[in-house]
C-alpha cells in the first residue's frame, strides 16, 4: 500500500495480557493521554520494523463493541474513523471460546485483522491444544500463537503485523450465520445499498447488524449520513419488532446468542480434544483467599502491609531523600541575594518559598513510588477484583462500588493516605455514578498532610485522652464519607450512569518486575509533570496574598529605627574591643550570614570528623570570625561573641514581629479578618482562618502558618506552648471543631487537578472543592455552637458526634439505592 | 427458577435472561446466554456478590443481578 507509517491497534478483551503484549511490541517509547474529550487513557507507543515506523494505539480492553460503556465506544470509534493498518486482537488461548465473541465483531467491521492468541503457556498447562491452521481457514484471517509473558512469538507477532498490513483485505469477509436473522438483515441491507456517504465509509454488514441491534450509535451514524434517515430507521424499528414478535427474542439477544454459538461450533472444530481438566490452580487459591473467615483477615493483612510499606517505610526513605531536596534548597539560598538586617529582598523569599513548596511535594515521591508499584503488584497478581469481591456489599449499601476498596484504602481510611493515587486509581470504577461518589468523597479522609494539625491540636488540648482522640479522628471520618457518598449518589448524582456490577475474577498470576517498575515509573512521572507545574503557579498566588500589601511606611520607619536601636547598643558594648574594627558597617551582616551558615552546617554535621571539617573549612574562609563564633579562651572574643548573640537574637525578633505584622496586614489576613463574624460560630478566629486559607495549595502549610502566627517569648519554644499562649480563650471544643474541618478540608491543588482529570470537568472539581467547606462549616459550627449550648465538654462533643455520624450512617446503610 | 436463588456448589442451565438494556446486553458480553451451563462457585464473605464459573471463566454477580437469569436444574 505504500503510506509511510503504519497504525496498529490493540484490541481484546480484559485480562488477556493486551498490556503485556503493548510493552513488549513499543519497549519504552510510550505515551499517555486522554481520547478527546473522554476521560478514557489513551495509550501509544511506537517501534520500528525493516526501518519504518510503526504507531501503536492501546485500545481499551472491552469484552463487546457496543455503544453501551464509553470504552467501547472510544474503541469502536477510533476503529471506524482513524483506520488503522492492522488490528491486533490479542485474545487469551486457554478461553478462546468466550474471546472469539469479540472476534467475530471486530471482524464483521472489516478491519485487517490479526489474532494473537497470547497466553499459550497456560493453555498447555491446562491441556488446550489449538489447531492454528484450522483456526485461519474458519476464520479467514492471520492467526499467531504468542505467550508474551514468557517472551515467546514476538518476532512471528511483528512479522505477521508487517504482512497483513502490506496485503489486500479479503474480497470475501467472514461472515456469521445470524439464522432466522438473515433474512431481515437482507431487506435493511437492501434498503442501505446505494446510499452514498453512509455505504462507502462504513461497513455494511456491521453497519447493518448494529441497526437490528437498535444501536444508538449506529442510529446516529444514520442521521448523520443518510439522505432520508428518519425512514430508514422507522423500517428498522418496524423489522426489529416483526422478528421480535415472530421470535419472542430481542434481535440483539439473538446476535449475541449466535455468536457464541458459532463461537462453539469454531472452538470445537479447531481445539483438539483435550483430557477432563481438572479444578484450576486460582480456583483453588480462592477457597482461601474468598473464604468466608479467612477472606477477611487476608483483606486486612493485605491493606496493612500496603499501608506498612508506603507509608511507614516509604516515609522512613524519605529520611534520605530529604536531604538531596535540602541540598537543593540550600543551592538555591546560596545564589540568591543575601538578606539584609530586617529586610528580604523579594526575589529571595519569592524563590525560597517556591522551593518549599515544589520541596514539600517532591518529598512524597519515595512513598508514592513504592505506592504505586504495590498498586501494579495488586492489579497485575489478580488480587484486587477479589478485594472488589470481598467488600462490595458493604460499599453498595453506600452508592459505591466494590472496585472503591484500593482509593479508599489508598486515600486513609484509617489514616496517614494520600488523596491523589487515591483519586487516580478510581478510574478502574465501571459504574459511573459509583465512581464519581468515590472521587468527590475520597479527600474527606485523613491524607498524610492533616496528621501534623491533629498532632498539635491533641498534644494540647487533649492531653489526658490522646489516644482516644487519635482513635476517634482517625475512624470518624469513614463514618462521613459513607453517608456523604450516599447523600450525593442521591442527589447531584442521581442521573450518573450506573453499570451492572458484574466483574471477571481473572487467574492469579506471578506480576513481573519489570511490569511493576514500568507501571510505578510511568504514574510516578505523571505526577509529576501535571502536578508540580501547577501547584508551583497557585504556591506563587498564596505568596502574594501573604506578603502584599505588606508594611506601611510608618512600619517600615519603625522597624527601621528597632533596628538602628539594636545596632547602637551592640556597638556600645563593643566599644574598644580588637575585633570591633572587623564587624563595622557591611561586615556586621556578613558575621549574621556567616554565623547562620556555620550553626546550619554544625546542625547538619554528624560524627567529630565532619565537625572538625566544617571548623576548617570556616576558619579558613575568615579566620576572624572563625575567632568570634569559637573564642575559645581569648577574652576580647568572648566577650564580642556575648554581645553579638544579643543582637542575632534581637534581630531574629524583629524579623518574626514583621513576618507577623506582614500576615497581619497582608490580603489573606485582611480575609481572615473579614470573615471572621461568620467564622466564630465554628470557634474560628482570624488567624486560624489565614491558616485554614493558606493550606489551600497543600495542608502541611496549617500548621507552618500557625508557627508564623504564634510568637516565639523564648528560644526553642515549642509549637504547643506557644499556641497554648497565643490562644488563651480556646477550649478542646475549638480544638475539636478544628479538626473536624481540617478533616472535611477541600482536596489540595494536587488532588483537585487529579479530579478534573479524572472527572473530565472542571465543574466537578469546583463542586469538590465547595461541597467539603460548605459540610466542614456546618459540622464545626455543630461542634463549637452546639457544644456551647448543652455546655458540653470538648470528650463529650466528641462522643456525642462519634454517636450522631454511627447512626446516621447506620441509617443510610438501611436506604434502598435508587 | 432464577440465578440467585441458587446455593454455592449447585450447577444449572440458563434459560432465558429477563434483563432489559443495559444488565442484559453485559450479560451476554460477559458469556452468560441461554442455553450455558454455570456452577456457582461462592457467595462473597458477605454473601453478597456471588462467583459464578462457566466454562473456565469465573464471574462476579450481584443477586440482585442475577435475579434476572432464568435457570433450571
Amino acid at each position: 500500500m505504500g503510506r509511510e507509517k503504519t497504525l496498529v491497534a490493540l484490541a481484546g478483551q480484559p485480562n488477556t495480557g493486551k498490556s503485556t503484549v503493548f510493552n513488549a511490541i513499543t519497549g519504552a517509547s510510550q505515551h499517555v493521554a486522554n481520547y478527546p474529550g473522554v476521560t478514557v487513557e489513551k495509550m501509544t507507543g511506537s517501534y520500528r520494523y525493516d526501518g519504518a515506523k510503526v504507531e501503536v494505539v492501546d485500545l481499551p480492553g472491552t469484552y463487546s463493541l457496543t455503544s453501551y460503556s464509553l470504552e467501547e465506544r472510544v474503541s469502536r470509534d477510533f476503529l471506524l474513523h482513524e483506520e488503522p493498518s492492522v488490528v491486533v486482537n490479542v485474545a487469551d488461548a486457554s478461553n478462546l471460546k468466550r474471546n472469539l465473541y469479540l472476534t467475530f465483531q471486530l471482524l464483521e467491521m472489516q478491519v485487517p485483522l490479526v489474532l494473537d492468541l497470547n497466553m499459550m503457556d497456560v493453555a498447555k498447562r491446562r491441556g488446550i491444544e489449538i489447531d492454528v491452521k484450522e483456526l485461519e481457514k474458519q476464520l479467514g484471517t492471520t492467526v499467531v500463537p504468542t505467550a508474551i509473558r514468557n517472551g515467546t512469538g514476538k518476532k512471528e507477532l511483528l512479522k505477521s503485523i508487517h504482512a497483513v498490513s502490506l496485503s489486500e483485505r479479503p474480497s470475501e469477509p467472514f461472515r456469521i450465520d445470524y439464522g432466522p436473522l438473515e433474512s431481515f438483515l437482507t431487506e435493511i441491507e437492501g434498503e442501505l445499498s446505494g446510499n452514498g456517504a453512509l455505504w462507502a465509509n462504513y461497513p455494511p454488514r456491521w453497519l447493518t447488524v448494529k441497526l437490528m441491534e437498535g444501536d444508538d450509535e449506529a442510529r446516529r451514524l444514520v442521521r448523520k449520513n443518510h439522505s432520508n434517515p428518519e425512514l430508514l430507521l422507522a423500517f428498522v424499528e418496524k423489522k426489529r419488532q416483526a422478528f421480535e414478535s415472530e421470535h419472542a427474542e430481542k434481535p440483539e439477544r439473538h446476535v449475541a446468542f449466535r455468536r457464541y454459538h458459532v463461537a462453539d461450533d469454531i472452538t470445537k472444530a479447531s481445539l483438539k480434544p483435550k483430557a477432563a481438566s481438572s479444578q484450576p490452580l486460582s480456583d483453588k487459591a480462592d477457597q482461601f483467599i474468598c473464604n468466608r473467615f479467612l477472606g477477611p483477615l487476608i483483606l486486612v493483612g493485605v491493606i496493612y502491609l500496603l499501608y506498612y510499606l508506603s507509608i511507614v517505610q516509604g516515609y522512613n526513605l524519605t529520611n534520605y531523600t530529604w536531604p538531596l531536596l535540602a541540598k537543593l534548597r540550600s543551592l538555591t539560598e546560596s545564589i540568591l541575594p543575601n538578606p539584609g538586617f530586617i529586610e528580604e529582598p523579594l526575589i529571595r523569599s519569592l524563590t525560597l518559598w517556591f522551593v518549599d513548596s515544589i520541596n514539600a511535594l517532591l518529598n512524597y515521591i519515595p512513598i508514592f513510588f513504592i505506592l504505586f508499584g504495590l498498586i501494579a503488584i495488586l492489579e497485575d497478581s489478580g488480587y484486587m477484583p477479589r478485594m472488589a469481591f470481598m467488600l462490595d456489599r458493604l460499599f453498595n449499601k453506600f452508592g459505591l462500588h466494590g472496585q472503591s476498596t484500593l482509593p479508599m484504602v489508598l486515600g486513609g481510611i484509617y489514616v496517614g493516605g494520600c488523596a491523589v493515587p487515591a483519586v487516580m486509581s478510581c478510574k478502574g470504577i465501571p459504574d459511573e455514578r459509583a465512581r464519581f461518589a468515590t472521587i468527590l468523597t475520597i479527600p474527606m479522609l485523613n491524607c498524610l498532610a492533616k496528621v501534623p494539625l491533629y498532632v498539635l491540636l491533641i498534644n494540647i488540648y487533649f492531653v489526658g485522652h490522646k489516644g482516644l482522640a487519635m482513635f476517634f479522628i482517625s475512624t470518624i471520618t469513614l463514618l462521613m464519607v459513607l453517608p456523604v457518598a450516599k447523600i450525593l449518589t442521591r442527589t447531584v448524582l442521581k442521573k450518573k450512569e450506573t453499570s451492572p456490577f458484574i466483574m471477571e475474577m481473572p487467574p492469579y498470576h506471578v506480576p513481573t518486575i519489570r511490569g511493576v517498575l514500568g507501571r510505578a515509573t510511568e504514574r510516578v512521572w505523571l505526577f509529576i509533570r501535571k502536578i508540580i507545574t501547577i501547584v508551583a503557579v497557585i504556591a506563587i498566588i498564596i505568596f502574594v496574598l501573604l506578603q502584599f500589601p505588606g508594611l506601611s511606611n510608618e512600619r517600615k520607619a519603625y522597624y527601621s529605627t528597632q533596628k538602628d536601636l539594636v545596632t547602637a547598643n551592640f556597638y556600645k558594648k563593643i566599644e574598644g574591643n580588637p575585633y570591633a574594627e572587623h564587624v563595622q558597617g557591611k561586615n556586621l551582616m556578613a558575621l549574621v550570614i556567616y554565623w547562620d551558615k556555620y550553626k546550619n552546617a554544625k546542625m547538619m554535621a554528624k560524627g567529630k570528623d565532619a565537625a572538625k571539617a566544617i571548623n576548617e573549612r570556616f576558619k579558613e574562609e575568615n579566620p576572624i570570625f572563625f575567632k568570634i563564633a569559637q573564642p575559645k579562651k581569648d577574652k576580647d572574643a568572648k566577650k564580642l561573641n556575648r554581645a553579638f548573640k544579643k543582637v542575632f537574637s534581637a534581630r531574629k525578633k524583629l524579623l518574626r514581629e514583621i513576618k507577623k505584622e506582614k500576615i497581619d496586614n497582608s490580603f489573606l489576613g485582611q480575609i481572615g479578618h473579614a470573615m471572621e463574624p461568620y467564622t466564630k460560630w465554628a470557634g474560628f478566629n482570624w488567624r486560624i482562618n489565614v491558616s485554614l486559607l493558606a493550606s489551600f495549595a497543600a495542608k502541611e502549610s496549617s500548621v507552618a502558618t500557625l508557627g508564623a502566627l504564634y510568637e516565639q517569648e523564648q528560644e526553642g519554644e515549642s509549637l504547643e506552648t506557644r499556641m497554648e499562649k497565643g490562644e488563651k480563650g480556646f477550649t478542646p471544643l475549638h480544638a475539636l471543631a478544628l479538626m473536624l474541618f481540617m478533616a472535611l478540608y477541600p482536596p489540595c491543588i494536587a488532588t483537585s487537578i487529579m479530579v478534573k482529570i479524572q472527572t473530565g470537568k472542571i465543574r466537578w472539581m469546583v463542586f469538590s472543592m465547595i461541597f467539603p467547606i460548605v459540610l466542614g462549616i456546618m459540622v464545626a459550627t455543630l461542634i463549637f455552637s452546639g457544644g456551647n449550648l448543652l455546655g458540653l465538654s470538648g470528650l463529650q462533643a466528641m462522643f456525642a458526634f462519634y454517636g450522631l455520624a454511627l447512626a446516621i450512617t447506620i441509617g443510610m446503610g438501611f436506604l434502598k439505592n435508587e | 427458577m432464577t440465578l440467585d436463588t441458587l446455593k454455592p456448589g449447585s450447577t444449572c442451565l440458563v434459560k432465558k435472561l429477563t434483563a432489559e438494556d443495559q444488565l442484559g446486553q453485559r450479560l451476554m458480553d460477559m458469556g452468560v446466554y441461554p442455553g450455558l451451563r454455570l456452577t456457582v462457585v461462592r457467595n462473597a464473605p458477605l454473601e453478597d456478590p456471588m462467583e459464578l464459573e462457566l466454562g473456565g471463566a469465573y464471574l462476579s454477580v450481584r443477586h440482585e443481578e442475577a435475579k434476572f437469569v432464568e435457570v433450571e436444574g
